[in-house]
């Protein structure tokens, strides 16, 4: 028998419980088809979407409509960022201590025109700085994937060690993950695997609860299909496990990305040493405002392409599982 | 090989009854179930929802096992659920990540994975996709097909593995009435073929008729059983236009019906 049977939480009462229709936090979803569907005879099924993708193909979208669509696309973003930056210019055009668009445009040519010079430990481009802060969040991340994801799914697997565990997840959780930083640096005598550590504590929570999730939910369908086979145990894992948990894995990676590259800035501006966070609390006290908000933007941008590259990559995964 | 009396009694289910533990206490779903089931035969279970056909099923597949009585096959109890008792669930059940190939393909490796090599595996799982004429759609995945389609991947995937017993639960309830009835028609051709050995749960009527060389008609729940039998002697092949008018198909056809409405009526009342 499937080892399967082992975890003994089938669930007598509903032997072979329907699939739970639930999409994962944050929303890709492993949904077994609804039941009823449109169906053609079957002989002329293959006919009948030839013919049907004929119109489709014909009514090809002139291009001035498409234009018409990509510009309704850009244009209000477009218009945002204008309306931002005019603000912005409006409220530093008197002077003050907060340069104006045009003065961080300036400082920001200048900085960017040699992104990777070094001058000793405390005074280096802001690529290194971007590229130090990437590292950290890099290896604290990946640490907290290779813990949280197995952890997350013998959490799923046993309700007796979820019921252990999950008390201490969630007394953790709220804690920010900052209050582990001293605790880190006890540890680890150096600031520099403090800092990934901290990385590590805040990634590792939305990792396990995830995936555990997920594999609490894979339909029952699915798991007696494997029991009917007799699919030995690693088939189980890698052929209906792993993908079935996939989107909630990602989702727990996404969420996990977004607040270690917000939870690094802070922790670099305690610990110092190079990194993006270091860099603005060095420029606060160097004074040189037009970088701190210069930083702001390059924070922003690189959250935004770090999460956008992580929603790319779940489509691209769960496409098949849709 | 078996002797004729393993044909005779080809599965045997002595005496089972079911209970589950709920939260309000002890539910009986089944009890003194007796039914022997010869090699080759078709048989339906038909019976009010709730009735614990799919229960009987599963316990016939080994996903659960009985409180009380034994379930044979062959001689062998059924001690879980096995490939030699293939089961095509009710909602088709594909891996929608996989292609309906791979799906078929999956089973047909575990079967036959051990003994043969790549090239006659994947011939196998051709040759059953083949068999419920979805060549085309073989290298699509679930959510892209209809369906009908979907539920004859399950059906190709349950006969790939070529069981002992074919276990349908309710396998064309959530189809329109023509693709039911065309899906009916290949499964009774698959059956004639392969001689294979089915029990079907289904609450249609046409269908148990149609199909069945025996229907297991079972009483309301709680603490269903098996009320009669009825044994179909419509010659094979059948086909159904013929049989609209045939008198014996007519009075099987009310046998059940009269089963269902008259005799197992009351207690529909009674819970409403």
């Amino acid at each position: 028998m499937s080892a399967l049977t082992m975890s003994g939480d089938f669930g007598l009462e509903k032997p072979v419980d329907r699939a739970r229709q639930e999409a994962p936090l944050g929303g890709s979803s492993i949904t077994s088809q609804p039941v009823v569907e449109a169906v053609a005879e079957p002989v002329k099924e293959k006919k009948m979407e030839k013919t049907a993708s004929l119109p489709v193909a014909e009514t090809g979208t002139p291009i001035g409509e498409r234009l018409g669509a990509l510009g309704r696309a850009i244009l209000p973003p477009l218009l945002g960022m204008v309306v931002l930056i005019g603000i912005w210019y409006i409220a530093t055009m008197k002077g003050g201590s907060i340069p104006g668009p045009l003065q961080t445009w300036d400082a920001a040519s200048v900085l960017f025109a040699d992104p990777f010079y070094r001058n000793g430990p405390n005074d280096q481009g802001i690529g290194w700085n971007i590229l130090s802060s990437l590292q950290r969040v890099g290896i604290g991340f990946g640490f907290a994937a290779l813990v949280g994801i197995p952890l997350g799914f013998i959490l799923g697997r046993s309700p007796f060690l979820s019921a252990m565990i999950n008390p201490i997840i969630s007394l953790l959780r709220p804690v920010s993950p900052l209050a582990w930083l001293p605790i880190g640096l006890l540890v680890f005598k150096r600031a520099d695997p403090a800092a990934t550590y901290t990385i590590f504590i805040c990634s590792i929570w939305p990792m396990i609860m995830n995936t555990a999730q997920g594999v609490q939910r894979v339909p029952q369908d699915y798991l007696n299909v494997a029991r009917v086979l007799a699919l030995s145990e690693w088939k189980v894992v890698t052929k209906i496990l792993l993908p079935a948990v996939l989107p909630y894995i990602l989702t727990g990676i996404r969420l996990s990305i977004g607040t270690a590259w917000l939870v690094i800035v802070a922790a670099e501006m305690l610990t110092g040493g190079v990194g993006i966070g270091f860099w603005v609390w060095d420029e606060w006290n160097n004074l040189k405002v037009e970088h701190i908000i210069i930083a702001i933007f390059v924070i922003g941008i690189v959250g935004l392409v770090l999460e956008q590259s992580l929603i790319l990559l779940a489509r691209k995964l769960t496409k098949e599982s849709s | 090989m078996s002797g004729a009396h393993n044909m005779e009694k080809f599965v045997q289910i002595q005496s089972v009854g079911q209970t589950f533990d709920t939260k309000k206490g002890k539910f009986v779903a089944l009890r003194d179930i007796d039914l022997t089931i010869k090699q080759g035969e078709f048989v339906a279970l038909i019976g009010h929802s709730g009735c614990g056909k799919s229960t009987l099923l599963n316990l016939i597949a080994g996903l659960t096992l009985p409180t009380t009585g034994v379930l044979l096959l062959e001689d062998r109890e059924i001690a879980g659920p096995g490939p030699e008792r293939a089961v095509v669930f009710q909602n088709h059940s594909l891996l929608p990540w996989m292609t309906c190939f791979e799906n078929v393909y999956l089973a047909v490796e575990r079967v036959f994975g051990a003994k043969e090599g790549k090239a006659r595996l994947k011939e196998r799982t051709a040759a059953a996709i083949n068999l419920v004429g979805l060549d085309h759609a073989s290298s699509k995945y679930p959510h892209e097909i209809s369906g009908g389609m979907k539920q004859r991947v399950g059906i190709a995937r349950a006969l790939s593995m070529q069981p002992k017993v074919l276990l349908m639960d309710e396998p064309f309830g959530a189809l329109d009435a023509l693709t039911r009835a065309k899906l009916q028609d290949e499964l009774m051709k698959i059956c004639d073929v392969s001689k294979a050995t089915a029990v079907m749960v289904t609450h249609d009527v046409d269908e148990a008729v149609l199909l069945s060389d025996r229907i297991v008609m079972m009483t309301n729940g709680p603490a269903a059983t098996i009320g009669e039998i009825l044994e179909v002697k419509l010659p094979r092949p059948r086909h159904r236009l013929t049989l609209a008018h045939d008198p014996a198909y007519i009075d099987y056809r009310a046998a059940v019906l009269e089963f269902l409405y008259e005799k197992q009526a009351h207690v529909e009342k009674m819970a409403a």
